[in-house]
């Protein structure tokens, strides 16, 4: 019966702990989301006075289009790309048996574990002594060596619960490469890519230390904010913080609910080729 | 075949095939850069090109000028966050494994959606909340009358960022790990009479090593090199080596001292990658069903 309690209590604790633990991960958004509705131009609290003007501001101000443009499309352009590349990656990671597999998956990983601000700075030595001018070009470049990893990875755990005998199956049937790719591989391994998207865009759209040195004279939101964090507390702060936490809400769910379609397709497949 | 050539290609080594793209991008996305930084760092100091005589001087004058000393500080921090972040993720990463059941996805989700946001935006909020008349400071004078201003800029204030930031790298290797301990092990223990101390010390700590060592590692090398956490909440208190190597870079213009310090930096981590990479299979902890 002691024992019994005592596990009880235990299991009581971890769950009060994981609570606070996740509170705690949630607490600092929450209080950039009450800071962008305080009225006063420098932050105190309880805060005073309410408004929506700083929203009203951002949403006329033409520099902060450009931000989120600029942020937009290197975050838009990493995706596709990166999806591309670790797609491919992914299959010589976890599908097929090949010597030199061991070397690939711990060298390929590398970048992952890499400081990224000495990343950015390697990167911007090595552009400027190739005579490329750093722009959100070169960013794209730059965020690429540091996601497409992450996303070979996303894409090796589905890559890994993929049955290889369904390819095998299509291609006693008569499949060519590319049927096989396009009605079987792509198909399966879907989930997989959709969530390393996810993670590409959203890993780029928040990703500081490496535009901080690659972008050159563009600028995207969070080297906006870092600076005027930097520089001095400014009521844009914490709206544009909010805007851009907002945005990324939005793209999880439109990605989650994606997901959960792709999901049902993949398994009608599954059922259809279980027939 | 009536393919041909094309087949047959496809048909030797899908999987050489498929490293192709990816090693070629990272060979000059990665390996370039880094082969350049280690070039630069043999350099005279404050040149911009690779092509003088190769010398050691660099390595001599970062030893000899007082860079130990914000090696001391990453080192000093990355520890302590590392020990603070095994202190509070083991418990919740055993829940996760062992415990909570359906409910694991629910908190692995909630744990995975901040890291989609700034970092930057989110040490902002941890600013937000301690500053002075922030909303600490400002709830405790409303409430009780008391201050806590002067939290803000410290070194505990860096380490709360560093802890804050890299918890999910803790986390995640850490419920893997545990969950690679089968339970009939611990049952097996517990019938041949150890406590529950001693079933812990003996059976899952051991068992659960791999992932504690991939999240003990992965979060010492990360807050090693970061940037953001020393800047945004320690103000002026530290300075950590990424932010010598930054001005080195940039201020100072100086490429070679720069880069010399980026290769300590790497070396650092990197041997310590290296060593953990040696006694772990990538298959069966990224492919454990």
């Amino acid at each position: 019966m002691n024992e019994q309690r005592k596990r009880r209590l235990a299991r009581n604790l971890i769950v009060i702990w994981t609570t606070c633990v996740i509170g705690f991960l949630y607490i600092p958004m929450v209080a950039v989301v009450l800071a962008s509705f305080s009225k006063q131009r420098y932050f105190q609290f309880p805060i005073a006075a309410w408004t929506m003007r700083w929203y009203e501001k951002a949403s006329t101000s033409l520099s902060v289009r450009d931000l989120l443009w600029t942020s937009l499309t290197v975050a838009l352009l990493v995706t596709i790309f990166s999806v591309i590349l670790a797609f491919f990656g992914a299959l010589a990671f976890a599908r097929y048996e090949w010597s030199g597999r061991k070397l690939y998956q711990r060298l390929v990983l590398l970048p992952i574990f890499f400081p990224q601000a000495v990343l950015g700075l390697a990167l911007l030595l090595w552009f400027s002594s190739l005579g490329i001018i750093p722009s959100w070009q070169t960013a794209v470049f730059a965020h690429m060596v540091w996601i497409v990893p992450i996303v070979i990875l996303i894409i090796s755990i589905q890559v890994y619960s993929f049955d290889p005998a369904l390819e095998e199956a299509a291609f006693d049937l008569g499949a060519t490469r590319l049927q096989v790719l396009r009605e079987i591989t792509l198909p399966i391994l879907s989930p997989g890519i959709v969530s390393g998207g996810l993670f590409a865009f959203l890993l780029s759209w928040g990703n500081f230390p490496l535009s901080m040195f690659t972008t050159g004279a563009d600028q995207t939101v969070p080297e906006w904010l870092y600076a005027k964090m930097v520089s001095g507390y400014t009521p844009m702060v914490p709206t544009l913080g909010s805007l851009t936490m907002g945005s990324a809400a939005i793209m999880l769910l439109v990605g989650y609910f994606g997901w959960l379609a792709i999901r049902y397709k993949t398994a009608q497949i599954k059922v259809k080729s279980a027939d | 075949m009536a393919t041909g050539n094309k087949s047959s290609i496809w048909r030797i080594n899908p999987g050489r095939l498929a490293a192709i793209p990816a090693s070629v991008f990272l060979l000059i996305g990665f390996a370039g850069p880094l082969a350049m930084v280690i070039g630069y760092s043999f350099m005279p100091a404050h040149t911009f090109s690779l092509l003088q005589v190769p010398s050691l001087e660099n390595y001599v004058s970062v030893v000899a000028d007082s860079y130990y000393i914000s090696f001391f500080w990453s080192l000093f921090l990355a520890s302590t966050a590392v020990v603070i972040l095994f202190l509070v993720c083991y418990p919740m990463a055993y829940g996760m494994a062992k415990i909570f059941g359906p409910w694991a996805n629910l908190v692995t989700a909630l744990i995975i959606l901040p890291l989609l946001i700034s970092e930057n935006i989110r040490l902002f909020g941890w600013v937000l909340i301690l500053l002075k008349n922030g909303i600490l400071d400002g709830s405790l004078k409303y409430l009780f009358d008391v201050s806590a201003s002067g939290l803000l800029y410290t070194v505990p204030s860096i380490v709360l960022g560093l802890v804050y930031v890299y918890l999910p790298f803790m986390l995640f290797p850490l419920v893997s790990g545990i969950s690679m301990v089968p339970e009939s092990l611990k049952d097996a223990a517990s019938d041949l009479g150890a406590s529950r101390w001693e079933i812990f010390w003996e059976v899952e700590l051991p068992l659960s090593m791999p992932g504690i060592m991939i999240g003990g590692i992965l979060t010492f090398i990360l807050s090693l090199g970061s940037l953001a956490e020393a800047k945004i909440l320690g103000g002026q208190a530290v300075v950590m080596i990424a932010d010598d190597i930054e001005s080195a870079f940039t201020f100072a213009q100086n490429w070679p001292k720069g880069s010399v310090l980026s290769v300590m930096l790497i070396g650092l981590s990197g041997v310590v990658v290296f060593l953990l990479f040696r006694r772990i299979d990538l298959d069966q902890i990224i492919g454990r069903r």
